[in-house]
């Protein structure tokens, strides 16, 4: 049983994966959805960006199915002639991309907060402790939609990525609490084991300590966390991006198809709403199952 | 007739690969008013045979095998209703911590008043009159302004005692006392000790105590039963076991145990560790690091043998066979 | 010199208080904890001193002051005759580490679990620059494992992978990577089972023949102090009340909470003992009670006993801290 995955799959986690059905359904789904989207050029049939493909005549088609469409544009198309199965697919890569960055950032901020307010204490955790709290009394869709606007006002025609980089600083700033709080708890309990004092007594310096004894110990569930924040920090995009204050114009998110969508949603065309918002909830959900299972499978209690 | 008589028990925790067995055919009896101690190292069952008997064992844990009677009536196949009715009443606990024995959102006269109105049909003013005489048999200080406070309120040594009161406070008759002083303590221990033989010699329960220190056993129980990796290797009076034990387990335990009244240049040690429940030998448990195990040892389990004063599970002490050894 | 370890009123005191607000709007005082309050004694080499207690006496804080984990509030410590931690503050202070050295009680939680055994083992040779990472690493780290009884194939294991006595016995084996002097053991075995508990005692002993260590050896236990110290000190709310060669303390014990922890102890040779227990609990650390500490509880108690500490007086080979004791009324 060399092989690490074999390993895996026959550990203790790796058997709760196999006995729930639910989790690895999710995977699949997760796992598709991030296929696509990385691999868009391939997957979708048409390239939406593309304005020379685009053909007003076949503007507002209804999907393949039914009785306008065609077999040109499986799900239909929007306004513009753009085929939506290949909108949903770039956008759910846009969308992927900002999550995902954005709960790195997260991640690596509240984790380095969190580890130094444990292991420093004193008025260092204190001060970041109530950085916290002031955070969390903020609701994050208005942060974020602050954040968008001094973005916009302070770079008011900003290329593409200054757009995307304030969109997922907004983000990612009301992520980070929690990673802190949660890290900072661990790092407490650790700090007091003696595994950590007797490398003080051997002499190994507080950095040392921190990054190399205390960290891999306090990961276990921030690991958690992260996985359902990203279902989190996709739809929180997706928000602002129906709001009209996420992603530029030029590279629509679900969100923003959605939020496209919207305004012909009552006049029968409801195919340029429905698909993209379909994406957003199959992401989001198979994410949050993951992570729920993750959490469980991780739980020694629970095994 | 026996207070309570454990046949043949088994417990398992179903495992992926197999139920792992915790506690394989253990048996023994206790005698009304007898305090049987039940002593053995980490992970030979001694816990898991409390629990069971309580009916706490935590899922998934189950009883698999044999029987329970307490009284002569069944007690391991009872629902949870009844088996509520049972523990406080018939049978009463005392754990290791007396931290989280404790409920601490209230006052330990509204545990202890609650506890006996739910088993005795008695009114609250004459609950209240024995709550307080409880408290006060367990060597309280002030019991009647006491009664009213929380259990933080208390120091631990104190806080034992009404885990003990607690106890006590439906007339049990057997009280199963799972490593009562280990978290105290030594000069608490003493104490705890001489209160809990004093009080239940005086009525008459019988208790199960349940520790790994063989010299809280010397000083408080009349028979002990020696665990080893989920079955009894010996029981017996406890001056027997202890002075001429008759398995080289309980010998080797013996040994190995320092004392404080001579000097002794090496204590003597038992190889090896108690093997892992998935792991357990063939035949008899302990051969592997017997130092007098010979061939029958590692085929045939041994049962619970007669060797003079007390019943062992050795091979050592079986009529004799064309193998045998002295 | 035959002195390793001399501690001189050595004195460590925390600040509970509660948090500064509470204080300004509950008026609440600072509270001060004197784990230690003034504790000397010295320890020869090659011998080992035990110091027991009971929970609050402070001897895992006298531990760590030894070791470098606190410094203290008041008094010192000398090793080999320089200020100790006067130089753990220096860069000198690392060569001192590497002849000072902790065993600690938890063999759960003194082992990282994420690290597998060889870079447990190995951290403190490659934190001094003795050896870097490499084949002389792992063989030096496969004869400690080899001096403790464990086989060197076991360096790629983790922790979780072992029992409580084994992992005790890495823990041995870390501490000695540095060929230490001084080792500072604080209730190593109290976590372990008996018979596995026998094993560490021999093993330790052993090692302190075969190289020559100085132990300090915290413990609750008395019964294991018999068994493994030369001299005893006995410890109650921070100060030594006792201090005397191990023969002495335990056939003729002295003060007289020494007399009640001995008696106290539930011995398998009375089988059925009847005996009258002391009343009485060990008080809060935070407010203990005036002049002596132990007079609630002591049946020789009188009035200067509350009002005067006693100091540590040399009586007839023994050192005792007790007004009784000094005026003979034992």
């Amino acid at each position: 049983m060399n092989n690490p995955i074999a390993r895996w799959l026959d550990s203790d986690v790796g058997h709760s994966f196999r006995s729930s059905p639910v989790a690895m359904l999710a995977a699949a789904i997760a796992f598709a959805c991030i296929f696509c989207a990385v691999f868009a050029g391939w997957v979708s049939p048409h390239d939406p960006f593309d304005l020379s493909t685009l053909e007003l005549s076949d503007a507002r088609l209804p999907p393949a199915w039914s009785a306008e469409g065609s077999t040109k544009y499986l799900l239909g198309t929007d306004d513009q002639g753009r085929d939506i199965l290949s909108a949903v697919v770039y956008g759910a890569r846009i969308s992927l991309i900002v999550g995902l960055v954005s709960v790195l950032l997260s991640v690596f901020v509240g984790v380095l907060f969190g580890l130094l307010a444990g292991f420093w204490g004193g008025w260092l955790d204190a001060f970041l402790m109530r950085v916290c709290d002031v955070m969390l009394s903020f609701p994050p869709i208005l942060v974020a939609l602050l954040m968008a606007g001094i973005g916009r006002a302070l770079f008011p025609n900003a290329p593409t990525p200054v757009a995307f980089g304030v969109l997922i600083f907004a983000i990612s700033l009301t992520g980070w609490v929690q990673y802190a709080r949660t890290v900072r708890g661990s790092t407490l309990v650790e700090r007091s084991k003696e595994y950590v004092q007797a490398a003080r007594v051997t002499g190994v310096s507080p950095w040392r300590i921190m990054v190399r004894h205390v960290l891999p110990n306090v990961m276990g569930p921030v690991l958690v966390l992260a996985t359902i924040q990203v279902g989190t920090a996709i739809i929180t995009e997706a928000t602002l991006s129906f709001l009209g204050v996420g992603v530029p114009p030029t590279s629509p998110s679900l969100g923003s198809l959605i939020q496209i969508g919207n305004q012909y949603l009552f006049s029968g065309e409801w195919w340029i709403t429905v698909f993209p918002g379909t994406m957003l909830v199959l992401i989001a959900l198979s994410v949050n199952l993951l992570g729920d299972w993750l959490r469980d499978a991780l739980n020694p209690r629970l095994r | 007739m026996s207070l309570l008589q454990v046949k043949n028990l088994v417990v398992e925790f179903p495992h992926r690969r197999g139920a792992l067995r915790a506690l394989d055919d253990v048996s023994f009896d206790i005698a009304p008013g007898e305090i049987l101690g039940v002593v053995g190292e980490s992970g030979a069952g001694k816990s898991l045979t409390g629990a069971a008997i309580i009916g706490l064992l935590e899922p998934p844990g189950r009883i698999a095998g044999g029987e329970i009677l307490l009284e002569g009536q069944r007690i391991d196949q009872l629902g949870h209703e009844a088996m509520r009715h049972i523990r406080g009443r018939k049978i009463g606990a005392i754990f290791q911590d007396p931290l989280t024995s404790l409920n601490p959102l209230y006052t330990i006269g509204r545990q202890l008043v609650e506890t006996i109105r739910t088993h005795l049909p008695i009114g609250e003013a004459e609950a209240r009159r024995r709550a307080i005489s409880l408290l006060q048999d367990t060597g309280i200080p002030g019991a009647e302004q006491r009664i009213e406070h929380y259990p933080h309120q208390f120091s631990g040594g104190m806080r034992q005692r009404v885990v003990i009161a607690l106890a006590l406070a439906a007339e049990p008759k057997l009280i199963v006392a799972d490593e009562p002083t280990t978290a105290l303590d030594v000069s608490i221990q003493a104490q705890i000790i001489e209160l809990l033989k004093n009080i239940c010699r005086q009525r008459g329960a019988a208790v199960m105590l349940i520790t790994h220190d063989m010299g809280v056993i010397a000083e408080t129980c009349d028979r002990v039963a020696v665990m080893y990796a989920g079955r009894v290797a010996e029981i017996g009076p406890v001056r027997e076991v202890i002075h001429q034990p008759a398995h080289p387990y309980t010998a080797g335990l013996m040994a190995a145990i320092p004392d404080m009244s001579m000097d002794r240049e090496r204590l003597n040690q038992i190889d090896g560790a108690m093997p892992r429940l998935n792991a357990i030998p063939r035949g008899c448990a302990y051969n592997p690091r017997c130092p007098r195990a010979f061939e029958r040892c590692g085929i045939e389990r041994p049962d619970l043998i007669d060797a003079g004063a007390t019943r062992t599970a050795c091979w050592l002490h079986a009529a004799p066979t064309l193998e045998g050894a002295s | 010199m035959n002195e390793l370890v001399q501690a001189h009123d050595l004195a460590k005191s925390f600040d509970v208080s509660p948090p500064w607000l509470n204080r300004v709007l509950e008026r609440r005082p600072r509270l001060l904890l004197r784990a230690v309050d003034g504790v000397s004694f010295s320890i020869e080499r090659g011998s080992t001193l035990a110091l027991v207690g009971e929970s609050g006496c402070g001897k895992s804080t006298v531990a760590r002051l030894l070791v470098g984990l606190y410094t203290p509030t008041r008094g010192g410590m000398r090793f080999d005759g320089q200020d100790a931690h006067a130089a753990f503050k220096t860069a000198e202070g690392r060569q001192l580490r590497r002849r000072i050295q902790m065993i600690f009680q938890d063999p759960y939680a003194s082992l990282n679990p994420r690290w597998i055994v060889e870079d447990i083992i190995g951290e403190p040779l490659r934190e001094h620059g003795i050896l870097k990472q490499g084949s002389e690493l792992e063989q030096r780290v496969g004869e400690l494992l080899k001096s403790v009884g464990l086989n060197p194939l076991d360096m790629a294991k983790y922790p979780h992978q072992f029992s409580g006595g084994q992992r005790q016995r890495i823990s041995i084996a870390r501490a000695l990577a540095t060929q230490p002097e001084f080792l500072v053991c604080d209730e190593p075995t109290s976590a372990l089972d008996v018979s596995v508990q026998a094993q560490v005692l021999n093993i330790m002993k052993d090692l302190q023949r075969e190289q020559g260590l100085t132990y300090l050896f915290i413990s609750h236990n008395l019964a294991v102090v018999r068994h493994v110290a030369d001299q005893v000190g006995v410890m109650y709310l921070g100060r030594l009340v006792e201090l005397a060669d191990k023969k002495a303390l335990f056939e003729d014990p002295r003060h007289p909470y020494t007399r009640m922890l001995i008696d106290a102890i539930p011995q398998m040779k009375h089988v059925g003992r009847r005996r009258t227990p002391v009343q009485g609990e060990v008080p809060n650390p935070i407010d203990p009670p005036s002049g002596c500490t132990f007079h609630p509880r002591c049946p020789l108690a009188n009035a200067r006993c509350k009002a005067e500490r006693p100091a540590l007086l040399s009586l007839r080979g023994v050192q005792v801290a007790c007004h009784a004791v000094e005026e003979g009324r034992d």
